[in-house]
């Protein structure tokens, strides 16, 4: 049974919240997660407990943490449905989109190539295949979205034709928060010989991913969008595409044997991804956040997060001067505007009554062509906020106005 | 300190009046302009500065972009103080609106409306967007400068 006072108290700074009469209300999950007591535990413990370097077999403390290390792989491979070979640690979602924008551009795109995004895309997945389009005088086009900013398989099977060779595309667009389906358009593009490459930061730690079901290529996600450490994110790939394709950087750790000739023998993946030292606190912070977010279970995660959602646009629409950009949307992502107040001036207001929001453009700068709005303020909801949180953010954007922004600076 | 600074009303009122209706609020094509381009990464505010400066006389300012209101308003107080000035007043007052921004006595009479920021610098998060046009002149007064 969820009990979100109960969770609460996992978040020191929740925790720490509750205890104080200053209101702290964080709802800027989509940029990056609160941490729970097990994960700072997991993380310092590392420290404290172990502190040496992993795969360095001959003593019992790097046995330990390298066994730890990897037992933290199998973990997330379960919880991504996929194989343990074919999980990668990166720094973060960028650093893994980037491996394979590098690895498969590389290796696999041709002159007029065609790589196939969507103008919802963030900043870290789009710009790295920029670069390759511009290498390989390959070229980038983009799925049109509806109205509302949305992708249909209708529309994307327009967009696809024999000459798309890659298809990059956020699960859930960090901006408006819809789901793609993601099954149905990795099965045309499979169909069409393109692979497809999934950004999964805003998915991942909201809803349960299945990479063998839905077919999926690559997978990108960072731990501390999920309740994790920063610095350390996955790379999931098909164990014969990460097999195929070049590291990014190559180092210690990455190769098997090399000579002074200049040949050199990688290991297998994924751990010719891996040169030099990891952030192995950060890798062990990300198993107790997996741990974490299991305990709680999608099914409360989906749900909570969907009422609190439903609760937030049912009050927000009837607000004339907000506009809400994806009130359909079924994720905690929530994008609006109070009409004539910049979204920034709005989010200071906001922090002024402890409320934490996101103003901007939030990197992904060629949706806001198609929103006609330079920048919104973006409400990304997690399971631990509460109906009363809700209704606080209700109340300042009740009463906002731009008068009253304005007062703050005197 | 000056009645006019202690009035909130009034000050929000210089602010309010040049975010709705910026001055001198549009860019030209005309070569003999100085361009400078302020974009935050942190923040909405993208704005283009540009300026006429020619016998060591400011003849004109003109801005246009994306900015918050902090931004938009300050970026317009400063097109109407330094238009008419030489490079050296305009130099000194921007130095001048400098010294109010870091919250240090400075001469009111100088910055006229621009006083209505005469608190910002108390908030760390709004110091960017009240100085982005001012930094703006600062880069096209240095590239006349090495003309």
């Amino acid at each position: 049974m969820f009990e979100v006072n109960k969770v609460r108290q996992d978040f020191p700074l929740l925790k720490k919240a509750g205890e104080s009469s200053k209101p702290l209300i964080y709802l800027d999950n989509a940029a990056t997660t609160l941490k729970p007591q097990s994960v700072i535990d997991a993380v310092t413990r590392y420290y404290t407990d172990y502190s040496v370097n992993i795969h360095r077999g001959d003593y019992d403390l790097s046995y330990q943490v390298s066994d730890y290390y990897e037992k933290t792989r199998k973990t997330v491979a379960s919880f991504i449905q996929a194989d343990v070979n074919e999980v990668v640690f990166t720094a973060g979602a960028s650093a893994s989109l980037n491996l394979v924008a590098y690895g498969y551009g590389e290796k696999y795109i041709q002159e007029n190539d065609v790589i196939l995004s969507t103008e919802s895309e963030h900043a870290s997945s789009i710009l790295p295949w920029f670069r390759v389009a511009s290498q390989k005088k390959a070229s980038i086009e983009y799925v049109p979205l509806t109205e509302d900013g949305q992708i249909t398989i209708e529309n994307f099977k327009h967009a696809m034709h024999a000459k798309v060779k890659v298809v990059v595309i956020a699960h859930i667009s960090n901006v408006l928060g819809y789901v793609v389906p993601i099954k149905e358009l990795t099965e045309i593009a499979h169909s069409f010989g393109a692979i497809v490459i999934v950004d999964g930061a805003q998915s991942v730690p909201h809803i349960q991913t299945r990479v063998k079901d839905w077919d999926i290529d690559f997978l990108a996600f960072s731990a501390h969008k999920m309740y994790g450490p920063t610095g350390v994110g996955v790379l999931y790939g098909k164990y014969q595409l990460l097999d195929s394709i070049e590291p990014y950087y190559l180092g210690g750790g990455s190769n098997a044997r090399f000579d002074r000739c200049g040949n050199i023998t990688l290991k297998n993946p994924p751990y010719k991804f891996e040169a030099g030292t990891p952030a192995i606190e950060a890798v062990l912070g990300l198993k107790a956040a997996i741990e974490y977010i299991e305990s709680i279970g999608f099914d409360a995660i989906e749900k909570v997060e969907h009422e609190l959602r439903t609760y937030l646009i049912n009050h927000l629409k009837e607000f004339k001067h907000i506009k809400l950009y994806n009130p359909d949307a079924t994720s905690g992502i929530v994008t609006l505007n109070a009409i004539g107040i910049p979204s920034q001036d709005a989010a200071i207001y906001l922090n002024s009554k402890g409320i934490m929001v996101r103003a901007g453009n939030h990197c992904a700068k060629i949706l806001l062509d198609v929103l006609k709005t330079p920048d919104t303020i973006r409400i990304s909801l997690s399971f631990y906020n509460t109906k009363e949180e809700c209704d606080a953010i209700i109340e300042a954007l009740r009463e906002i106005t731009l008068e009253k922004c304005i007062d703050l600076i005197f | 300190m000056s009645d006019l600074m202690k009035d909130p009303l009034i000050l929000r009122q210089i602010i309010m009046d040049h975010y709705e209706y910026p001055r001198n609020h549009h860019l030209t094509e005309d070569e003999h302009y100085h361009k400078a381009h302020m974009a935050s990464e942190s923040c909405i505010d993208d704005i283009t500065v540009m300026a006429k400066i020619e016998d060591n006389i400011v003849k004109d300012v003109c801005f246009d972009g994306v900015a918050c209101t902090i931004s938009t308003a300050s970026t317009s107080i400063m097109t109407e103080l330094l238009i008419g000035k030489t490079v050296e007043e305009a130099e000194a007052i921007v130095k001048e609106y400098y010294k109010m921004i870091e919250l240090l006595p400075f001469d009111e009479e100088v910055l006229q409306e621009a006083i209505a920021f005469h608190q910002v610098g108390k908030q760390a998060n709004r110091i960017k967007c009240a100085t982005i046009g001012f930094k703006a002149i600062e880069e096209c007064i240095k590239e006349h400068k090495h003309e």
